[in-house]
């Protein structure tokens, strides 16, 4: 995913001459194309993401799209009250990118761990919160964010990620993505977010190929047509994240399908299952893989209670 | 120009009393110390237009002690940016003139209140003059207790290495903070050697010396380096009863001290 991010990041710097890239001094041997290509448009300005933070709402107060780039919290936790006061508030178009979402830094430990940050950033008003998921999403993502006017936020998983579309799929803002859906009649329905994708669709490729798949890009905010549209075409939907439980992606789902209820778009809601991390933290050295195994990031409990 | 900026330093500090009074609102200690540094750049010496508050060629300041929000509201009136009438909203339900200072007043870059968030975002603004060469400077105002988060010194550390000598940093170094004097609670001395040993070129001034004041605050001579102007103020500064004070960190002056605190600013001739 990184990778696809930052080619599709030289493509729209090379055709749009505001974008400036800044990073954390983290990158090393993904950003040094842009860095190469265009050296008035990037800076590493150290390990100091609350600076970096500030520094990008000044550079877009002037003209620049600005992109962010270090890994996981960093970018996110570390600097969340820049976020919050100075770019949201001020409406700067600053993007946040943080590679290494969720395990994907598993063995790093919980420092590395991010699985908190869809949360909080989808909390602060303006904030476009994005998690793709597979490296063709992450180069229509980038795409869409480098236009974007405006505060945006992207999750990106690690390398090595499958291509689940042939083609970087159209994105309009809040758009949900099908991955695979059955030709009729299926009844139960995967809307995850993030790498979680990618998960999903080997599991349900092996397992279930009649339970459809659908990504969700953006996590903040869902399109609420498309939404209505899912909720009352399946009877059982599981959301899949690699984030904590609490205010995640799967809650942001319950509460647009609530409100889709309360405001009577929706007659009644599917069963719906959220797979989150349980609100917990880890100790223990593992591989993405294992971590997410030992905390129940895994569709077999819910796919066995379907039948 | 220093007759008519020390006029305009007892006019600013003449509304901060006022609104504090009638508002009920705290911090006036501090918008005292700052007063006659606001009164030097925006009395002649910033590149401004106030019918043009965002004209591209103006000289941006970055106002980061936003508790203090009554003198830059009080300078922006005083030259021009609005109406004198629109402090009469201060505080009000809706009004734009909240007590930390808001970016949706004219004339106010950056809303602040949070403290050490403006160096980085006047840092970023500076960065990008350089890179497109502009004529035009940064000015970033800080509080001496806000130089306590270290977010600041993350952009104290970037500028000089960025050779941003379109930006000038100014500490309003009045030596008192939220709960006590800065020596006791978190000392910032040697604060012009901590300067120096960041490579800022460091100048430190009396920041109630209008001549000294402007000097300092030049943008010629340049040389590669960010400026920082390390103002020695005096907390209050103006009303006897206010100077040095914590208190008037928070108190707002009742009937009677406002009409004591007003006779002094009026009589008050530095000149």
């Amino acid at each position: 995913m990184r990778n696809s991010f930052i080619t599709t990041l030289m493509a729209q710097a090379a055709q749009d001459e505001r974008i400036f890239l800044l990073c954390g001094d983290l990158g090393y041997s993904v950003l040094e194309p842009f860095a190469e290509a265009y050296p008035d448009r990037f800076i590493n300005v150290g390990i100091a993401e609350q600076n970096m933070v500030g520094l990008a709402t000044g550079l877009s107060m002037e003209g620049y799209t600005v992109f962010c780039y270090s890994i996981g919290n960093f970018p996110t936790l570390r600097a969340m009250e820049q976020i919050r006061y100075d770019v949201a508030y001020h409406e700067a178009n600053v993007k946040i990118i943080a590679v290494g979402g969720g395990y994907a830094y598993g063995p790093l430990s919980t420092s590395h761990h991010t699985t908190e940050e869809l949360g909080m950033l989808r909390t602060i008003p303006g904030m476009v919160v994005t998690a793709p998921g597979d490296p063709a999403e992450v180069d229509a993502m980038t795409a869409f964010i480098a236009q974007h006017k405006g505060p945006c936020y992207m999750r990106l998983n690690k390398a090595g990620e499958a291509r689940l579309h042939p083609q970087p799929p159209a994105l309009k803002l809040g758009d949900i993505v099908p991955v695979r859906v059955a030709d009729a009649g299926a009844t139960a329905a995967v809307f995850a977010t993030g790498d979680m994708v990618g998960y999903a669709a080997r599991y349900l490729a092996q397992h279930a190929p009649h339970i459809d798949l659908y990504s969700f890009p953006f996590v903040n905010p869902i399109d609420r047509a498309q939404l209505a549209a899912l909720a009352a075409r399946y009877r059982h939907v599981a959301t899949l994240e690699e984030h904590q439980a609490n205010g995640g992606f799967g809650s942001a789902v319950l509460e647009r399908l609530h409100d889709l209820l309360s405001d009577g778009a929706l007659a009644a809601l599917p069963a719906i299952q959220r797979i989150a991390i349980p609100n917990a933290f880890i100790s223990s050295a593992g591989s993405q893989d294992f971590l997410r195994e030992k905390m129940g990031l895994q569709l077999d409990g819910w796919h066995a209670s379907l039948s | 120009m220093t007759d008519t900026t020390i006029d305009l330093a007892r006019r600013i500090r003449l509304q901060c009393l006022h609104m504090c009074h009638t508002k009920r609102a705290s911090h006036l200690g501090g918008a005292f110390s700052v007063a006659d540094v606001l009164a030097v750049l925006y009395g002649g010496l910033l590149t401004a237009d106030p019918s043009q508050p965002r004209a591209p060629q103006r000289d941006r300041v970055f106002y980061s002690k936003g508790h203090a929000c009554t003198a830059l509201y009080a300078t922006l009136a005083e030259t021009g940016y609005y109406d004198k009438s629109a402090l009469d909203t201060f505080t009000d339900n809706g009004s734009y003139f909240t007590s930390h200072v808001n970016h949706k007043v004219p004339g106010v870059e950056l809303s602040t209140g949070s403290l050490g968030h403006a160096l980085s975002v006047a840092a970023g603004v500076a960065l990008a003059g350089k890179r497109r060469q502009a004529a035009w400077h940064t000015y970033a105002i800080v509080s001496d207790g806000e130089l306590d988060e270290g977010s600041n010194w993350e952009a104290i550390l970037f500028a000089p290495h960025h050779r941003l000598d379109n930006l000038t940093l100014i500490v309003d170094y009045n030596k008192i903070q939220s709960f006590g004097s800065t020596a006791e609670v978190l000392n910032l001395d040697p604060l012009a050697g901590k300067f120096k040993a960041f490579n800022w070129e460091t100048i430190e001034v009396d920041g109630h010396d209008h001549a000294a004041l402007a000097a300092a605050l030049s943008k010629e001579g340049r040389s590669g380096k960010p400026r920082v102007v390390i103002a020695h103020t005096v907390k209050g500064k103006g009303v006897s009863f206010m100077e040095h004070q914590l208190a008037w960190h928070y108190k707002s002056p009742d009937a009677a001290q406002f009409a004591a605190a007003r006779a002094e600013l009026l009589q008050e001739d530095q000149a």
